[in-house]
């Protein structure tokens, strides 16, 4: 009986790792030179971003470095701030949001919220997620009931609140309120969701659910989350943005950013240097 | 600077890192001493002793994976904790052929033996040579000196075809001496086998320092 060696490797059909990585989404924002103060404070300086359709993508850095206001920059929120002044650009999907004639409440339709403490308005289950809807001018109750259902299950409560729908927001656990406001946002389908530390107040159980909704959501939504949480980053984001005192200094791949930054500052913040 | 704690406990790693492959060294060292005098008890203590750098490796790589649950390391520190894991491997490797080495040792027993051993020693020199460049290059760090043992490594491939081309010629004209003259044949091979995994340890640092793979072999 003859034995037969392969000696030659097999070409290879697929494309490698790196390759499918190199593949991105369409742009959802395209943010160019961005600078924005509040009064003398120059809070955002120069940044330049893309963030992509379907993608995951986390913002960290240590407190004050612009975070949260580039966050609220992408839906205007930030406006509210009486002395805040912005220089630059942000398109969502080619349109200036900047432009005073994007209308800011078609912007925040298009681009929900959730915040780092739940905040559930005093209502009932039903009328949190309601809510929104009903602003938009739908009484239909076939048609709420329809979208309380689909946001609650979207938001993976449903489960646990399908029968108690009447009751007060207020009696769910603090995971539970926090996936509640996520039900709140899904219900007006939005195109982006910005969560800015959302498991911040929330324990390592319902940090995990969050986490595997939020991973769940990104078939449909593009996501960007701010986080204190390097490993939250790691595990769940496809891009990581690092802000250090209002500036981008690295953007990247998260596999690439947590295992080998380009950026001295970088690796000296994601390895707990400083910050 | 932050993390000092953790940082501390990385140096005490690499401290132990250093330590077990002096002691692969010394087991190098002595085996190929012990082939030069044919020396029957010095091989039986390196074989003996061999479990001590087993031990040691299995304390490194505990301490290594316990960090790793423990600190959550990212970026270099990540590369640090598993580019140990992947050194010392190959340290208890070269400490396994050392204990090869000294059963060839045994094997060969009193058997007079004429062929000159001068190329083997010659080779386990540059050997030597390369385990303290490329520890010296664990420790700082250092990728250029890490570079010099790919070098180094095929001097050492050079001199092992010369050796085994030798051995095989005297092999055909004192058919007595067969079985010692294999046994050193399998010595060159072992040292060989060491010198790759000197490489081995360098290519570890060179993605412990730059993340990226590097083929030296």
């Amino acid at each position: 009986m003859s034995i037969s060696f392969v000696t030659e490797t097999p070409k290879k059909e697929l494309p490698s790792i790196h390759e499918a990585n190199k593949q991105s989404n369409q742009v959802v924002f395209d943010t160019k030179q961005l600078n924005l103060w509040y009064g003398d404070t120059h809070a955002l300086k120069e940044v330049d971003l893309l963030i992509y359709e379907k993608e995951i993508t986390a913002i960290i850095g240590p407190s004050g470095c612009g975070k949260s206001t580039y966050l609220k920059t992408l839906n205007r929120m930030v406006e509210l701030v009486p002395t805040v002044k912005i220089s630059g650009n942000i398109t969502y999907k080619n349109k200036d949001i900047l432009d005073r004639s994007f209308k800011v409440e078609e912007l925040r339709t298009l681009v929900g919220m959730v915040f780092q403490k739940p905040n559930p308005f005093p209502k009932s289950i039903y009328d949190n997620v309601a809510y929104g809807a009903k602003i938009h001018g739908i009484r239909n109750k076939k048609i709420l009931d329809e979208i309380v259902e689909r946001s609650l299950k979207g938001a993976a409560l449903w489960d646990e609140v399908k029968d108690r729908l009447k009751e007060n927001a207020y009696g769910l656990s603090g995971g539970q309120q926090q996936r509640l406001c996520i039900a709140r946002t899904l219900a007006i389908e939005p195109d982006v969701i910005l969560m800015d530390e959302p498991t911040s107040a929330l324990d390592p159980i319902s940090t995990s659910k969050i986490e595997e909704l939020i991973q769940t959501l990104k078939k449909d939504y593009s996501i960007i989350i701010v986080t204190h949480n390097m490993q939250q980053a790691a595990r769940i984001s496809d891009r990581t943005a690092f802000f250090l005192n209002g500036e981008v200094v690295e953007y990247d791949k998260t596999e690439k950013l947590f295992s080998n930054p380009n950026d001295k500052r970088t690796e000296d913040y994601i390895t707990g240097r400083f910050g | 600077m932050a993390r000092e704690n953790f940082e501390e406990k990385l140096l005490q790693l690499k401290n132990q890192v250093l330590l077990m492959s002096e002691m692969a060294k010394i087991a190098l060292t002595q085996a190929v001493h012990a082939l030069d005098k044919q020396d029957e008890i010095q091989a039986q203590t390196i074989i003996e002793q061999d479990q001590q750098i087993n031990d040691l490796e299995d304390e490194i790589n505990n301490y290594a994976i316990w960090l790793i649950a423990k600190e959550q390391p990212v970026a270099k520190d990540l590369r640090h904790l598993v580019t140990t894991l992947k050194v010392t491997n190959d340290i208890e490797r070269i400490g396994d052929l050392a204990v090869n080495i000294a059963k060839a040792v045994q094997t060969i027993g009193n058997e007079t033996v004429h062929v000159e051993k001068k190329a083997i020693i010659h080779m386990a020199e540059t050997v030597e040579k390369m385990i303290d460049v490329v520890i010296e290059a664990f420790f700082h760090e250092d990728i250029d000196k890490a570079l010099t043992v790919a070098e180094m490594d095929d001097k050492v491939d050079k001199q092992y075809a010369e050796t085994v081309t030798e051995m095989l010629h005297y092999m055909a004209d004192n058919r007595n001496e067969i079985n010692a003259i294999t046994q050193l044949a399998f010595v060159s091979r072992y040292l060989e086998r060491v010198a790759d995994h000197v490489t081995n340890i360098s290519e570890s640092i060179i993605y412990l320092v730059k993340g990226k793979y590097v083929d030296l072999n």
